[in-house]
């Protein structure tokens, strides 16, 4: 679904600054796609091969697999763009198993008529974002295809990453009495795209919190032996990601909701928009949950790194209400928060 | 309905003849339109809906009403 | 003073709802009339922190709600023309009409595009002078203003490619409606304030006086809507009747006069059907004859399907005679996933606030 046409595409296109559908079809021009933009960027023993596969050896059998789809748009927003959520999202979703991420695959689909000068762009994110995650891109592929048949670019990544043999996250270790940590404020990602989208009204104030979290998983893990569970909260936001954890353990959570972390112009935003800061997507946020007498500790790590310098305990789990999400209001009332339905859509009413 | 948010004026400009304001809603910076507040003053509050000021927020009422309610805060505190 | 968290400081709050329960001695019912307020009330949880006896109804003040389904099909119709561009609030995007709603249709490839200020529709028709630019005007009357202006930039930028789909609806007929009603069962009213800082409270004062009932106009926040509902049961309590004014800062007798003159500038009152209720006459605005160019319904032939009953009751939730919870189909047949009608759809129809803040049902285990 596009909005408009870029401006760039016919242009660029008639300057042959652009992809073409040529740049797809595995011949010579696929091969200098390869190496105009993408050997310069990623050169490693493994993709310098050129073969179709990765081989890699990893030091355990107990791996951690993940993947996703990137289809954001705008491709470009305050604090990062398509390339840094398309590693920052499958870095983290491979550590919230605990586990260390190394390698990713690269899987570009690519509207013809993209001008250079966006890949690049783009290429240079994924290229800095994964430095800064410590992985490597180690196989990739590019298909283009007709105008209209995808917005612009779609990004897949597939990650994988090792596991030490203590360490075994998931919503089946739950407990009652575990205290639920968010490593730092609500809804940065999501109301940052919102407002992106709106430029006519809206001044770009607010900056996507997209980042790599792997290295503050690692340092919680030894903080905290007896963390339970991690989950990021991205699409449908903490309640979706709360609600997973509620339905998969049946347990209850009870948040707190003057104990959930939001920076002001998050908040101002929500409102303008009449948003739920609960429902909105995070990409350098995570949720841990972890047994109560190392929920001090733990917390006192996250805020100690900079990724979870604003951490804080928003609830815990109970035994009462099992399998919802409540949150306790400012007023002291108690409410459920239910599961999102489908993305939330500004209201003036 | 109508939800409407308050935020401080900081700059008043015209745009195709109709008087605006940039809005500063705690960081977050919008545009409204304020020519149903040809009064309103850079430094104001004003209460915005759906790109529009409806109102320029009086403070003065609003200690008042503060006041009054934490006088009945205070009448509990000592019963 | 940030005119926000002083106004729902739960200190203040909790000594507010003290107050009711020492007020209150007997049942009485209050309705609050806006959507805004249904929602602030269900997501801050006054409604379970009042006493018992005080019962709050939820009124018809949801302009996504009340908009006749007929208003939807024409929006949608516009849309699927491929020189439209047809802009509209977020909350209308999903209420649907007799055959889907705005969102599918653009998933259909309509040029559905959200906006949040209707001037953005306006900038959009300068800079597409090859397409026609629809706006759909849905609200109350605090939106109609700004709709009002829409229409007169358009003029002074002389856009023959400007148009609004208007449907604005008045609250002070669909109170009256609501108290002629013989099995109305509301002691008291809370008034919209945002609402009443535009058109301020003369018309209340003319309700209070006939019906005698008592009216207090109030804000959003809780503090305010906990102090709104402390003035109408310290009157009910007392016997009395009258217009209370809590939302000050705001608020004056005679509302915003600069929007009250460009209302009456380009919209006239019509008779409405209101979603849900029936017709109620003088009950909307729709443009006048000297902004015909402006007129979506007038520009384009726009036909309407007869409405189907699917048998949904939002009509009597609207009025305050039924809460969502009692309807046959709540949480069942009627979810916001796949709603039978706009009450569970709209951000502050009383079937979604309902359905979103308390669940189906809450077990407490202790």
């Amino acid at each position: 679904m596009k909005d408009e046409v870029s401006p760039g595409y016919p242009h660029a296109l008639a300057k042959q600054e652009a992809v073409t559908l040529a740049h797809g079809s595995g011949g010579k021009f696929s091969a200098e796609l390869i190496e105009r933009f993408m050997l310069p960027r990623f050169a490693n023993e493994h993709l310098n091969r050129l073969e179709d596969q990765a081989t890699l050896a990893l030091s355990t059998n107990r791996i951690a697999f993940s993947t996703d789809s990137y289809v954001v748009s705008p491709l470009f927003f305050p604090g990062g763009d398509i390339g840094d959520l398309a590693v920052n999202g499958t870095v983290n979703d491979v550590a919230m198993a605990g586990a260390r991420p190394l390698y990713l695959s690269l899987a570009l689909i690519i509207e013809e008529g993209l001008p250079f000068s966006d890949l690049e762009r783009i290429l240079d994110s994924i290229k800095r974002a994964a430095e800064q995650a410590g992985v490597a891109i180690v196989t990739g592929d590019t298909k283009v295809v007709e105008r209209g048949s995808c917005d612009k670019i779609f990004i897949n990544t597939s990650g994988i990453g090792i596991l030490a043999d203590n360490v075994r996250l998931g919503a089946e270790r739950i407990e009652v009495g575990d205290k639920i940590i968010i490593s730092g404020t609500l809804a940065d990602h999501g109301m940052t795209i919102l407002t992106s989208r709106n430029k006519l009204s809206f001044e770009n104030s607010l900056t996507s919190d997209t980042a790599p979290l792997a290295d503050l998983v690692q340092a919680m893990l030894q903080a905290a032996p007896n963390l339970h569970a991690l989950r990021d909260p991205t699409r449908g936001g903490v309640a979706m990601t709360m609600n997973e954890f509620a339905q998969k353990s049946g347990l209850g959570f009870a948040l707190n909701e003057e104990a959930l972390p939001i920076n002001g112009m998050v908040l101002a935003a929500c409102e303008i928009l009449g948003i739920d800061p609960l429902y909105v997507a995070n990409e350098g946020k995570l949720i841990a949950v972890v047994r109560q007498d190392e929920a001090d500790e733990l917390l006192a790590a996250m805020r100690s790194h900079p990724q979870g310098e604003k951490a804080a305990i928003i609830g815990e789990v109970t035994n009462k209400n099992p399998g919802l999400v409540t949150l306790t209001t400012l007023l002291g009332a108690t409410r459920v928060v239910d599961v999102p339905v489908a993305e939330q859509l500004p209201r003036i009413c | 309905m109508c939800l409407a948010v308050p935020g401080k004026i900081i700059e008043i400009f015209d745009e195709a003849s109709l008087k605006m304001g940039r809005i500063d809603y705690d960081g977050t910076i919008n545009k409204a339109c304020l020519e149903y507040v040809p009064e309103a003053e850079i430094g104001q509050y004003a209460l915005v809906h759906a790109g529009f000021a409806i109102s320029v927020l009086n403070e003065e009422e609003a200690q008042k009403s503060l006041a009054a309610w934490q006088e009945l805060q205070e009448k509990m505190g000592a019963r | 003073m940030k005119y926000l968290s002083e106004f729902r400081d739960p200190s203040l709050a909790k000594a507010l709802l003290a107050e009711i329960h020492s007020t209150v001695t007997q049942p009485w019912t209050l309705m609050e009339v806006c959507g805004g307020q249904t929602h602030a009330i269900v997501r801050s949880g006054i409604d379970q922190l009042l006493p018992p006896s005080l019962r709050l109804v939820h009124g018809p003040g949801c302009p996504v709600c009340v908009t006749p389904i007929a208003f939807i099909d024409k929006a949608i119709n516009l849309a699927a023309h491929p020189e439209i561009i047809l802009t509209t609030f977020g909350d209308m995007m999903r209420v649907p009409g007799s055959a889907g709603n705005l969102l599918e249709a653009k998933g259909r490839g309509a040029d559905v595009r959200m906006v949040y200020s209707v001037l953005e529709a306006v900038t959009l028709a300068q800079e597409y002078p090859e397409r026609q630019i629809v706006f759909f005007g849905v609200g109350f009357e605090t939106t109609a203003p700004g709709n009002a202006m829409a229409i007169l930039q358009a003029r002074r930028l002389g856009l023959e490619n400007f148009t609004i789909l208007a449907c604005h609806v008045l609250v002070p007929p669909a109170l009256r409606a609501l108290l002629d009603n013989p099995e109305n069962r509301v002691d008291g009213y809370l008034a919209a304030g945002n609402v009443c800082t535009i058109m301020g409270l003369d018309e209340y004062q003319q309700i209070v006086d006939e019906y005698q009932v008592p009216i207090v106009a109030t804000g959003l926040e809780p503090v305010d809507i906990l102090a709104g509902i402390l003035e109408a049961v310290r009157q009910l309590e007392k016997g009395e009747y009258q217009l209370e004014n809590e939302y000050k800062r705001s608020v004056t007798a005679t509302g915003n006069l600069h929007a009250r003159k460009v209302i009456d500038q380009v919209f006239r009152r019509c008779n409405r059907t209101w979603r849900g209720i029936g017709l109620l006459p003088q009950s909307g605005l729709a443009i006048r004859d000297q902004f015909t160019a402006f007129d979506a319904e007038q520009k384009f032939q726009l036909q309407a399907a007869e409405e189907t009953d699917n048998g949904c009751l939002a009509g009597q939730v609207l009025q305050g005679l039924l809460n969502p919870t009692e309807c046959p189909y709540f949480g069942s047949r009627c979810k916001p996933e796949h709603p039978l009608g706009a009450t569970m759809v709209s951000g502050e129809g009383a079937c979604a606030a309902y359905y979103k803040y308390q669940g189906l049902i809450m077990k407490d285990e202790e």
